[in-house]
């Protein structure tokens, strides 16, 4: 069954600019899914949650979460979805304990009712509960704004780039919280800038000046990648960056962790030997490694433009 | 040492009952970009606001791009850059009064100033958008114009502080690669990331861990210490022996 169905949604902010978001066709995420949206600023992402949280209304086209229209049932879609917008938006001269209560009351809530839901991660915060929201770290700040979102039991969570300024083991942290939660049927809309986020969700969307540019599963979009990509290492990693730009088999070169990644162009007549002889031979590179690899989602979306 | 742009020992940082800043020792060499790695709450914040003149130790010494930060933290301000993702520039102000504001609060003249304006709108092709607000830019040209900006008076150090943070993988390597350049012309970058592949980039990246430096090397030889393949397992290492909970 669907969640979420969105159907030709569009909002422009003032005339003679490109919409924010211009969502053409139909787009429906299901009941307990996980679903990312990636895709560079500005692309309209965090519009489209706007719009779907009920905050802006759309210039045209609609969408419904759990069958209620955003425009017509707003109220009554705010007592069943929960959003952690992409800055800090509780109060930071409230206690953590005082926040949380707040965001209860709002919806009529006690917060022992719900404390199945927020417990692995309220637990972490206990030990503040009386610290002033705003003198809280970065991690802290957000799982206290993820247990504000889930403190009516929301059916649909929509979080806009959650792990943005977080370490890596809070966002791991929170990661294994969101697969408990889709665990007990919640819907999840999550953006990130993670590519390692994106590969946890069931199906992705890359968003680019407000259109869904594929929206598939990762599995999914990275079969599709259908070019020669290759892993290169030297002792030189700046020199060689625009070295392997520098020759024409390449298409495109870009840094990935300890290594470069290159695409090939589609009518190259070489492989991972042949530029390793290169790369030694005519550029003087030493401690060469080559090899040909498959595609991360991270490759693709570093593709993504070209197409 | 001559060959070294920071320089500490013992640093520490007290506030009240609580060691923020753990007896670090460290030193950063001339033109190396150095990871300033660790898990929110770890002391990063704080020691980096003691290396830019912004906090006073509680103890400890050093020294940042010459001058020693217990007594000439006014003469490190001028002499360092500054860059986070969290503020760089002003929107509602030109491209060319941004660059003309830093440059002055940076203390360089009104003649040079004009010279190496001049010179940036070129290089980053932004001389047709000199008089574009910073808020109407794309956010891959705010970001080369806040770093191009926070090098404008060329210290011999610019401190990252997460400078990629929210950043989509695209624009974050091209950001890496205006760090790259910088670097190739002299400049000594000290950056915080929470991307492990960007620690990857760097000659060398301590990790902090409740306030002390736990590993300090290049991330080759971290990893072949540690046994592991990438700096992301390192930092699970480490962050899972943290006693603090941020």
């Amino acid at each position: 069954m669907d969640s979420i169905v969105i159907h030709n949604l569009r909002k422009s902010y003032g005339k003679g600019r490109l919409p924010a978001v211009d969502l053409a066709g139909e787009y429906r995420i299901g009941k307990g899914e996980m679903f990312g949206i990636i895709g560079p600023d500005g692309a309209g992402k965090t519009t489209l949650f706007r719009m779907l949280a009920t905050l802006v209304s759309p210039e045209s086209g609609k969408a419904e979460i759990e069958g209620l229209d955003i425009v017509k049932d707003y109220r009554k879609i705010r007592t069943i979805l929960g959003y952690m917008p992409d800055r800090f938006s509780l109060y930071p001269d409230l206690s953590v304990k005082e926040n949380l209560e707040f965001f209860a009351s709002v919806f009529g809530q006690s917060i022992d009712r719900n404390s199945s839901l927020i417990e692995n991660i309220y637990c972490r915060l206990r030990p503040f509960e009386n610290r002033m929201a705003g003198k809280l770290s970065g991690g802290m700040k957000q799982k206290l704004a993820l247990c504000c979102s889930l403190i009516h039991s929301p059916s649909v969570l929509f979080l806009d780039e959650p792990t943005t300024g977080v370490d890596p083991s809070s966002r791991r942290e929170l990661w294994e919280n969101l697969a408990h939660l889709k665990a007990n049927g919640m819907t999840i809309v999550v953006s990130t800038a993670y590519m390692d986020e994106a590969d946890r969700c069931d199906r992705v969307a890359m968003m680019k000046e407000g259109k869904f540019l594929a929206v598939d599963s990762p599995r999914a979009i990275v079969s599709k990648f259908d070019r020669k990509l290759i892993s290169v290492r030297s002792d030189e990693m700046f020199r060689l960056l625009n070295d392997l730009r520098s020759m024409d088999v390449v298409e495109k070169c870009y840094t990935f962790g300890d290594s470069h990644h290159m695409v090939l162009k589609p009518d190259a007549r070489t492989d991972a030997g042949g530029i390793a002889s290169v790369l030694e031979q005519d550029f003087g590179h030493r401690n060469v490694s080559v090899s040909e690899i498959s595609a991360t989602l991270e490759d693709c979306y570093m593709n993504l433009e070209d197409k | 040492m001559d060959n070294c742009v920071i320089e500490v020992e013992h640093l520490t940082k007290r506030f009240g009952d609580f060691t923020a800043v753990d007896d670090i020792t460290f030193s950063v060499r001339k033109g190396e970009i150095f990871g300033f790695l660790g898990a929110n709450g770890a002391g990063k914040t704080t020691a980096m606001r003691m290396l830019t003149g912004l906090s006073f130790p509680t103890s400890g010494r050093g020294q940042v791009a010459g001058f020693d930060i217990r007594t000439q933290s006014e003469m490190i301000k001028k002499h360092i850059g500054y860059m986070s993702q969290k503020f760089a520039l002003y929107g509602d102000l030109t491209v060319k009064d941004n660059m003309e504001l830093f440059a002055g609060i940076y203390g360089v003249s009104r003649r040079e100033a004009g010279k190496r304006i001049g010179e940036l709108l070129e290089r980053l092709s932004l001389a047709g958008e000199r008089n574009t607000m910073v808020r109407e830019l794309p956010q891959g040209w705010k970001q080369k114009l806040a770093f191009s900006v926070s090098i404008i008076h060329r210290p011999g150090i610019v401190f990252l502080d997460e400078p990629t943070g929210g950043v989509d993988p695209a624009a974050r390597r091209q950001f890496w690669e205006l760090i790259y350049e910088a670097v190739d012309e002299g400049i000594t970058a000290f950056v915080t990331t929470h991307y492990m592949d960007e620690a990857e980039y760097c000659n060398r990246i301590s990790m902090m861990v409740d306030g002390r430096i736990e590993a300090l090397d290049s991330p080759s030889a971290l990893k072949k210490e540690y046994g592991v393949s990438s700096v992301a397992e390192i930092f699970d290492i480490l962050a899972r022996g943290a006693k603090r909970t941020e």
